[in-house]
């Protein structure tokens, strides 16, 4: 047996050592933290240009869903071509002047980062969201010269999650024409029930800002009387969702603000000749 | 032993089910049993992290240290999970997204681990594999029915197509919102655990300690 040992040279030798042996148990712990580590950043990394492919589908069949443009099935890439996407200062309401690429910038982690996110004090944090971004892309859909639809994307909390969305806005940049979330993680079947599509249906035509360019659009409690005055600038609040249906709202009172896209679509609809 | 390899895929299905005899895994139950969809990718997922962390464990099992035996079977169960994470990511989008940070989870599974520290530790490895594939699918029937009641009541549909028309979309089922909140899943659980306690009696735990009869002739 020790002549065998011997041949086996180091690595056969601390084999054979007992298992508890600190040297071995090193030399275990090792060896598998390795191969581990090895197996792991290879299934990472070989499948790290399917999870991109797939995020950015995911984005732009949301784009398209919510300017009603998608259709099962169809090329992507090309549809997606029509959007024009461009970055937006949103404490200026102009076009930002950065090196920036607009189809690669990522939103999220630019609200995390310390030179281009902005911290919100709780005054102006009506989403619940702490920090965001200083610029913000938007997706904007022409016919010819003429903006026809604009996609922003907007986030902020609900009851258990963030959630994630686009809001489409027409030509005069008041009318709602599409909701749709892609990532949340409300109750299924309750704050859940954001992703009906019956429900975001009726987001379409309704007003966001009123006369003095306020932002007077909220989702309501229970049910809106269509007759109201104030109904085109309601939406039915989701039953037994209370707190996710406040989350919308403020949501789209933040976006939608000064502290969101207020200053830039201000600025488009005097550029559009719209007050 | 091709005896011993069937009892190992068969039994945890009903005689010694990881959930409803031996009641680990509840967490994840709970949690993505909404709809079956959601289930079944998650029963898939953690059926092959259990059956192969069985097998790789079960090989290099004549070489774990004891001291750090724990820590090693969590890295080998860490790793497949992630490896699992990453596939659903790449071709399985729509449900990972589903899933999110449950598919993580798996790696505190106490069926994963469970089965890994009692059996792959022992047993050769084909064996754990096939020990790990039974547990698995032990879990996954018990998450498979229950995602079928709480889906069909809670929604009235099953993988996502409706049966049962729902009262507002103009069918006459008023769906039942608690079957789509966690507590329902612990309810059918229960029940599950009743039936098949009441069928199968041997299953039945003995009681920790008697009830003390006080008779009137005793003197208090």
């Amino acid at each position: 047996m020790a002549e065998i040992t011997q041949k086996k040279g180091f690595l056969g030798q601390l084999m054979q050592l007992p298992n508890d042996d600190p040297k071995k148990t090193i030399f275990i712990a090792i060896v598998l933290c390795l191969v581990c580590s090895v197996l792991v950043s290879t299934a990472a990394v070989s499948l790290k240009s399917r999870q991109v492919v797939n995020q950015k589908n995911d984005i732009r069949q949301n784009i398209l869903a919510v300017t009603d443009q998608f259709e099962p099935g169809m090329d992507m890439e090309a549809a997606f071509e029509k959007f024009e996407v461009r970055l937006v200062d949103l404490a200026t309401g102009q076009y930002a002047e950065t090196d920036l690429d607009p189809a690669t910038y990522d939103q999220r982690k630019a609200s995390g980062s310390p030179d281009l996110g902005v911290r919100l004090d709780n005054q102006q944090d009506v989403a619940g969201i702490g920090s965001r971004a200083k610029y913000a892309p938007v997706y904007i859909l022409r016919d010819g010269d003429q903006i026809q639809q604009l996609v922003i994307p907007i986030h902020g909390y609900g009851l258990w999650s963030t959630m994630y969305g686009f809001l489409s806005l027409g030509s005069d940049f008041n009318t709602i024409q599409g909701l749709r979330f892609y990532e949340h993680a409300e109750t299924p079947g309750l704050g859940g029930e954001i992703e009906n599509p019956r429900w975001l249906a009726k987001w379409e035509g309704k007003k966001i800002y009123d006369e003095n360019g306020n932002v007077e659009f909220r989702v309501a409690r229970g049910y809106v009387d269509n007759n109201s005055p104030q109904a085109e600038y309601k939406v039915d609040g989701l039953s037994g969702a209370t707190l996710t249906s406040k989350g919308v709202s403020n949501m789209i009172s933040f976006w939608l603000g000064e502290d969101g896209f207020g200053p830039y679509l201000k600025s488009m609809r005097s550029e559009q000749g719209i007050n | 032993m091709a005896s011993q390899a069937k009892n190992n895929v068969i039994d945890p299905i009903i005689d010694n089910n990881p959930i409803t005899l031996q009641v680990l895994g509840i967490c994840s139950a709970l949690a993505v049993t909404t709809n079956m969809t959601a289930a079944l990718i998650m029963c898939i997922a953690l059926t092959s992290v259990t059956a192969f962390s069985g097998a790789i464990i079960s090989s290099i099992r004549h070489h774990i240290p004891s001291s750090i035996r724990i820590i090693v079977q969590m890295t080998v169960i860490a790793s497949l999970v992630i490896i699992v994470d990453q596939i659903l990511k790449a071709y399985a989008y729509e449900a990972s997204k589903q899933l999110s940070v449950f598919v993580g989870l798996i790696i505190t599974n106490c069926i994963v681990l469970g089965r890994a520290e009692a059996y792959a530790m022992k047993n050769s490895p084909g064996m754990s594999f096939l020990d790990g594939l039974g547990n698995g699918l032990g879990y996954s029937v018990v998450l498979l029915v229950v995602a079928f009641f709480r889906e069909l009541f809670g929604a009235g549909k099953l993988f996502g197509h409706t049966i049962i028309p729902v009262a507002n979309e103009g069918g006459w089922y008023v769906p039942n919102g608690l079957m789509l909140l966690p507590p329902s899943a612990f309810f059918i659980i229960g029940l599950m655990i009743w039936a098949i306690r009441s069928w199968k009696p041997q299953q039945v735990e003995a009681p920790d300690y008697q009830i003390h009869q006080v008779h009137r002739t005793e003197v208090l």
